[in-house]
């Protein structure tokens, strides 16, 4: 079998850069996965999109894939309803520092055109009125922030591309990158050769090791995050409600359920995908404190996925001078599915060589080579 | 058993024809139809539906029920409130 390229993972990444190479007129292109589509970190995730960041390339990036996102099933032309909802994040303030931080954030975002603002305890709970009072300060909104299902987004792209021509194989391991005089020859799976030249590796938590076997050293690793779900109910939070210093993160999606997760510290670097008593202890402890009216829900399902975490929390895109013809969509840090469609763009023209939507130096590999980058983004849970 | 209209998953509202109809769009794996129709997503996690869906999957595909596998099993066998799990936590 040949290609123009290959892509290596069918997650949100993937589907998204398969459509925007293919919609772009580029042909033969093959999306491989291991396993089901968003079988890893996308179906996986938390669900939200937001653009309330800390560093300026993070923000652009979220703040253009939500403009994608509010026209997204038309654009792709899908028949299903794709779960977009632009209802909110609150980030709760709950120490002094946190405070001052989230000010400058908010003066970053609003210069970059996010309608986020700083908001009072007491319009806090306007918001959402069932927070504990005595949990936080204050808190910060942007109210274009908001939800979207993973699963159907990620079939969005999929279907899109497969009606352009896109060749999906699913099922499949990918067991050797060749290498010859510094170029990609083959990638060989378990079922079947590939003659190509151009690599994406996509592959989420995985995406260091699919780095090596082309002998492109890429500097992330992969981290456990754990989740859950309860029983859903009648509406009664509309934004997603976020402590980074608490630990938290919890939405009720619009079918009716609240996912929740919170970061494991001292998490080791790994691919235990397993769940844990500890994350439930804890997670449990924290919605109970934050939102004690969502601890009376019952959980029903908890799960665990990657994060690809990078160096600066950043992704990272495009091409590498390591090695030519392979290239980068790894490193989002957990926050892959929400940047998605720009990562899709980005990567599509500069494999083809076009210019790029957006500036893309504080996203290429090369930035850990300067002594002077510092955009690091706290805003993580 | 032939009505489209039969629920297949009573925590999701999920019909056969539901199914079928993804069956026929070839997703064709227990785990993509879950992700699709949310389909075993519900309260009951798929203790109910999960047999009869792994049937339909299996005459679909002209194979034998236990040579279609089943989505992955997760925690919990039932619904607990948060609320107990916190507590419980503490008098511990």
């Amino acid at each position: 079998m040949k290609s123009e390229i290959v892509i290596v993972g069918a997650g949100i990444s993937g589907t998204a850069i398969a459509y925007n190479l293919a919609i772009r007129g580029m042909k033969n292109i093959v999306v491989i996965d291991e396993g089901y589509l968003t079988a890893g970190s996308t179906g996986r995730c938390g669900a939200g999109v937001r653009q309330q960041w800390q560093t300026k390339a993070n923000c652009t990036m979220a703040k253009k894939s939500i403009e994608f996102f509010e026209h997204a099933a038309e654009t792709l032309q899908y028949d299903e309803d794709i779960e977009f909802k632009q209802e909110g994040y609150l980030i709760l303030a709950c120490t002094e520092a946190e405070v001052e931080q989230f000010e400058k954030n908010v003066a970053l975002q609003n210069s970059l055109g996010i309608p986020s603002k700083v908001v009072s305890k007491e319009e806090a709970l306007k918001i959402v009125p069932h927070l504990n009072p005595d949990a936080f300060l204050s808190a910060t909104y942007c109210k274009t922030d908001g939800h979207l299902n993973p699963f159907k987004m990620t079939d969005a792209y999929y279907r899109a591309g497969k009606n352009l021509g896109v060749t999906y194989l699913f099922g499949e391991h990918v067991e050797r990158i060749d290498v010859e005089q510094g170029k990609i020859q083959r990638v060989v799976t378990d079922k079947r050769t590939i003659e190509t030249a151009r690599v994406v590796d996509a592959a989420g938590g995985f995406a260091a090791e699919v780095g090596e076997f082309a002998g492109v050293k890429i500097p992330v690793y992969a981290e456990r995050h754990e989740i859950l779900v309860t029983e859903p109910i009648e509406k009664m939070q509309g934004p997603m409600v976020m402590s980074f210093s608490k630990n938290l993160y919890c939405q009720q999606v619009p079918h009716g359920a609240f996912i929740m997760g919170r970061t494991t510290p001292d998490e080791p670097h790994g691919h235990d995908l397993s769940s844990s008593w500890q994350f439930l202890d804890a997670m449990a402890k924290t919605v109970c404190h934050i939102m004690p009216k969502v601890g009376e829900l019952h959980a029903i399902r908890q799960w665990a996925g990657s994060y690809c975490m990078s160096p600066d929390r950043q992704p990272i895109l495009g091409p590498t001078d390591q090695l030519e013809g392979f290239y980068l969509a790894c490193g989002f840090s957990g926050h892959g599915f929400m940047f998605a469609p720009m990562t899709g763009v980005l990567l599509a023209e500069m494999i083809l060589g076009l210019p790029t939507t957006l500036p893309v130096e504080d996203l290429l590999i090369d930035r850990f080579k300067k002594q002077t980058a510092t955009a690091y983004e706290k805003s993580v849970v | 058993m032939h009505d489209d209209s039969i629920i297949l998953c009573r925590c999701e509202d999920v019909t056969i024809g539901d199914v079928r109809r993804m069956l026929a769009a070839g997703y064709v794996t227990i785990e993509d139809l879950k992700r699709q129709l949310r389909i075993g997503m519900g309260p009951c996690q798929g203790t109910t539906c999960s047999l009869l869906l792994q049937r339909e999957v299996a005459a679909f595909l002209k194979k034998s029920p236990e040579d279609v596998p089943l989505a992955k099993a997760r925690p919990f066998v039932t619904g607990v409130t948060l609320k107990a799990i916190a507590e419980a936590a503490d008098e511990e």
